[in-house]
């Protein structure tokens, strides 16, 4: 299938109309055309209030007092709340660890903690009175890196831990840590001829989602509250917000409002709590809305990340051995940490066979921002330095880098370091082959015969350039992200579905609390009824809690896993109304006695395609409806000591080339085009497959050459939440992004799907790295690239463990008369 | 301060407004219009952008009093701006068979995902290619891009992608890497070249 090519030649899942492998429009795209889609930051009550959160000023500090009374004595001001006016003893929330103080607790553990709320009568009133809260803080040494963090005597970011996780870690300022050893990577290194050492800066990604954390909290006549709210996952906030409010869960009831984007970024509880908490207090409705200053203090970021690596190969270009330690920042608070440690351990090794490897990953607590998902979730990392590496050692052995790839790459049957087995396709050589394939952009574009068009050089309008001084290069790259919930999770989803007929036309009513983010989740459950039932009319309910947990939007798990709900939920109720048809009419018509009758085009029929009834008719009056949780394939936690296990359900692939020019004077750099072959399974939307594939592929160049939150080393204070300072890809920094879907039946999942979501963001960054590295012949171990590190002007930004020098080849001596074994990778 | 301004063709005055807000603010919270988006209100992202007395502009960055006496288009009003510039006319006078009174505007709530929401409302044709091209996801920057597209595609009926990015450049999207936005645009573009 082309990028931009209509989806033929697909495999029609049904006969009936807007079933799956069509690009069914989304059910939501008028009402967001036409500016009447409601965000969260939309919504309205009458007489309402607005909600606003006082952030601490210092990373780390004891607070030794906090005044609220020139706040609450403020007109139009109707609460003001710290810590000790929280409802209950439970003062805390937290994903996995219920670390996370509601308000803070005596010190505060990272710059923008929140410390006290206010509500007002208007956002501006309620800004000013926030800022009328003294706080006095008496500021306490700062854990800021794994050398501060384990120091003897080191500070405790979290003096009284008490997590499942306490007891296996080597010192308390480490949230998780994950080894895995698989054969004996020592003697496995003795065998190679080639051995390669790198070591990698990843930096700290924000999701940046336009919609702000936002949500309106109403109170309820029998003392519990309505939330509406953007989210990714309703019941897990809700487990954690109904005890902080001292209420049953069922008095929380919450509705997924309109969300602007959210790539992991709304896992984590932002002003959740603290909308509740102030509805209650002051018995009116509370609105929050975060502004863009807020949000980058208001939700978890991506781990940033130290990486070492150590790769071997023989000369034939077999991977030997891997050896790796991968340091997450975590910051001062769990969030995902856990898990986020458990994927990049498992999946550090990327896409490749090696038998022998000795892995360790961790994170970090600091009083960094707090990091948690975002797509990608720990893969990215590792895929960025493994990545690195194999051009590395491909540059050593003197092979071309794809090709060593292509020798390297697993297939299905391939042993994943956990000792699991890769038990679908896995076309990792494929994607590569078909990547390469595709047209090259051709040669100085740019330039015509009435000279250069400068806006697609280097600098773009800022006419920095006419093609002087640009060089090209090209930048290959592949990685693996597993799909779902892993480590024995019970990553299960629910589904009601209701067919009944209206008006005299059939029609199914999907209820699920699954959030729709923007990735066209709606859009595929439609589909899936209408193939399941082959009725055309489907309504898809908004998202509450008035039905069971559909897990997170997250993970690439939606398709898969409320998608497999939904299917499952169908197929009963299509079996329920088959036996309706039989009471009805089994005894007029044979056939209706025997297997296989479909339903389709709002009829029932046999495989042959006689029509035995029209649904209306079946159902008459009587609604048939089915609410049950679907579950995949069970997964197992790894070993804490040698990280064995078939810790995960479903593997996604994607391989991406990326093309730049650099201005190697200024060091600007213009991403030419970004290809990307990606195996999706099974395309159930191949115009929503085609989106998500290009919105991660830009997140991964964003990574690559310009995103990142900056955080000073000295004071912990982030430097740059703005959408001024913190630079997020434009349409002119984007080139580009043809994309080639590859469909490879996983006969596990429902119809054979793939997660697509993460995959794409992982292997852009580096393939953009490497397209650098080959413009420049620069080592460039660091994301993102900015033009002092192209230039050579950039101060040193090295952590003090690093060794100087960053990445550095090692070969072992050779016998005598052997070949030589190593060239030295270009640029080191 | 009372401020007077048209909006989408309708006169409108809002009372109590303080000094500092801005005309992003006065429509979104006192108008009951919030299709134009608050993702940065810096005017770094594009998502609040309407045309002021024709011209886009990033509506976080008008103070509400400089709105005094002009017109606004919003996303809300573009498919009658577009109706209306069809037949010849891009004055925008009172329009006819208002579709949403003030009061219901601030009504809305989080809606329901109905498949069958939205059929048969009137679109401007490059909200039509939004939709068909697939540049929709989140949606939260879709207003402020229709804002800025449609005007570019009136000044320039047949973009080079060089003009579309230029003109695009200050609208930011986090979910689409932007291809789809580029083909959306482009079907406008083609569409207009057939119809014309």
């Amino acid at each position: 299938m082309a990028a931009n090519g209509a989806p033929a030649g697909l495999t029609q899942g049904s006969g009936t109309k807007g079933g799956i492998g069509e690009s069914t429009l989304r059910p939501d795209g008028v009402l967001k055309v036409t500016g009447e889609f409601a965000y969260a930051s939309d919504m309205w009550h009458e007489d309402m209030l607005w909600g606003q959160i006082l952030r601490s000023t210092v990373a780390h500090a004891e607070i030794v007092s906090v005044d609220t009374g020139e706040a609450l004595a403020t007109p139009g001001v109707y609460a003001v709340m710290t810590y000790d006016d929280l409802p209950t003893d439970v003062r805390h929330y937290g994903l996995e660890i219920r670390d996370t103080p509601v308000l803070a607790h005596g010190k505060v553990r990272h710059h923008g903690e929140p410390v006290a709320i206010v509500a007002a009568d208007h956002p501006e009133t309620a800004r000013r009175a926030a800022a009328k809260v003294k706080v006095e803080y008496r500021e306490l040494p700062l854990v800021t890196d794994e050398a501060s963090a384990t120091a003897p005597g080191a500070v405790l970011v979290h003096e009284h831990r008490t997590d499942h996780h306490s007891g296996h870690v080597p010192h308390p300022n480490i949230v998780h840590r994950q080894p895995i050893v698989r054969g004996d990577a020592a003697a496995a290194a003795a065998r190679a001829d080639v051995i390669v050492v790198g070591d990698y800066h990843f930096g700290m990604q924000d999701q940046a989602f336009l919609g702000p954390e936002s949500g309106l909290a109403v109170p309820g006549e029998d003392g519990g509250v309505d939330l509406y709210i953007a989210t990714q996952w309703l019941h897990s906030d809700l487990r954690q917000i109904a005890p902080v409010l001292g209420l049953p869960e069922d008095k929380v009831r919450m509705t997924l409002s309109g969300v602007g984007g959210a790539f992991g970024g709304r896992e984590d509880l932002s002003m959740q709590i603290h909308a509740c908490l102030l509805a209650l207090r002051t018995g009116k409705p509370v609105k929050m809305v975060y502004n863009r200053f807020e949000s980058f203090f208001g939700h978890v970021h991506r781990h940033p990340a130290r990486l070492h690596y150590e790769h071997g190969a023989t000369r034939h270009g077999r991977l030997t051995h891997v050896r790796c330690r991968i340091v997450l920042d975590g910051g001062a608070y769990a969030s995902a940490s856990p898990a986020v440690v458990g994927n990049a351990a498992s999946l550090s090794v990327g896409p490749y066979v090696v038998d022998d490897v000795d892995i360790e990953a961790l994170a970090l607590y600091s009083n960094n921002p707090p990091c948690g998902a975002m797509r990608g979730f720990g893969a990215v990392q590792a895929c960025f330095a493994y990545e690195a590496q194999m051009d590395k050692v491909a540059a050593g052995l003197g092979l071309d880098p794809v090709e060593f790839r292509r020798i390297n790459a697993m297939e299905q049957g391939t042993l994943m370091p956990t000792g699991q087995p890769v038990d679908s396709p896995a076309p990792v050589a494929e994607l590569l082959r078909r990547v390469k394939a595709m047209p090259m952009p051709p040669e100085r574009q740019w330039e015509s015969s009435e000279g250069a068009d400068v806006r697609q050089l280097p600098g773009g309008l800022s006419n920095t350039t006419h093609g002087e001084g640009v060089v090209r290069g090209v930048g290959y790259a592949v990685g693996i992200k597993n799909v779902g919930f892993s480590e024995g999770f019970d990553d299960y989803s629910t589904a009601r579905v209701r067919l009944e007929a209206v008006g005299g036309r059939p029609v199914v009513t999907v209820h699920t609390a699954m959030a729709e983010v923007g990735q066209g989740g709606v859009t595929v459950h439609a589909q899936i009824a209408r193939t399941e039932l082959g009725v055309t009319q489907v309504t898809i309910r908004p998202a509450d809690t008035r039905v069971g947990s559909a897990g997170s939007t997250s993970a690439s798990r939606q398709t898969y896993v409320t998608g497999g709900a939904i299917k499952h939920a169908c197929e009963l109720v299509r079996e329920r109304v088959l036996e309706l048809g039989r009471r009805r009419f089994g005894s007029y018509h044979p056939a209706w006695a025997t297997a296989g009758l479909l339903l389709e085009g709002g009829k029932v029929v046999t495989d042959g395609g006689e029509v035995l009834a029209d649904l209306v008719d079946v159902l008459e009056d009587e609604a048939v409806e089915v609410e049950e949780e679907w579950r995949h394939r069970p997964t197992q936690p790894f070993d804490p000591r040698t990280g064995q296990g078939d810790g995960h359900v479903q593997y996604s692939f994607a391989a991406h080339r990326a093309v730049v020019e650099v201005d190697t004077e200024l060091g600007l750099v213009k991403v030419i085009e970004l290809a990307c072959a990606q195996d999706v399974g099974k395309a159930l939307n191949p115009l929503s497959v085609v989106g998500q594939i290009q919105g991660g592929t830009v997140q991964g160049l964003g990574i690559a050459v310009m995103e990142e939150i900056v955080v000073d080393p000295v004071t912990a204070k982030v430097q740059n939440p703005s959408f001024t300072d913190y630079l997020l890809p434009t349409i002119l920094d984007t080139p580009a992004l043809p994309v080639d879907v590859l469909e490879l039946a996983d006969d596990h999942a429902p119809y054979g799907l793939r997660g697509v979501g993460e995959a794409p963001t992982l292997s852009s960054t580096p393939a953009v790295l490497a397209a650098i590295r080959d413009a420049t012949g620069l080592a460039l171990d660091r994301t993102p690239v900015r033009p002092e590190h192209l230039t050579g002007t950039a101060g040193s930004d090295r952590h003090p463990q690093d060794p100087p020098g960053g990445a550095r080849n090692v070969t072992p001596s050779a016998p005598p008369g052997a070949p030589a074994k190593s060239r030295s990778a270009r640029g080191t | 301060m009372r401020v007077n301004l048209t909006v989408n063709g309708r006169p409108q005055e809002a009372d109590d407004v303080w000094e500092g807000e801005s005309l992003l603010y006065v429509l979104r919270e006192r108008m009951g219009l919030p299709g134009s988006k608050n993702a940065c209100e810096q005017g770094e992202c594009g998502s609040c952008t309407v045309r002021l007395d024709g011209v886009p502009v990033c509506s976080c960055l008008v103070a509400a009093g400089q709105a005094e006496g002009r017109e606004v288009v919003t996303v809300e009003g573009l498919a009658e701006y577009a109706r209306r510039r069809a037949e010849g006319s891009t004055t925008t006078g009172t329009r006819a068979g208002e579709s949403a009174s003030l009061d219901a505007a601030r009504r809305w709530q989080a809606g329901g995902t109905d498949s069958q929401t939205g059929e048969n409302i009137e679109l401007a044709p490059v909200q039509q290619a939004f939709i068909d091209a697939g540049a929709v996801q989140c949606g939260f920057c879709t207003p402020g891009l229709l804002v800025a597209a449609d005007e570019m595609l009136e000044r320039h009926p047949n973009p080079s992608d060089e003009d579309i990015r230029e003109a695009l450049s200050g609208n930011l999207c986090r979910c689409t890497g932007y291809e789809k936005i580029m083909d959306a645009v482009r079907l406008a573009a083609a569409r207009r070249s057939e119809e014309a």
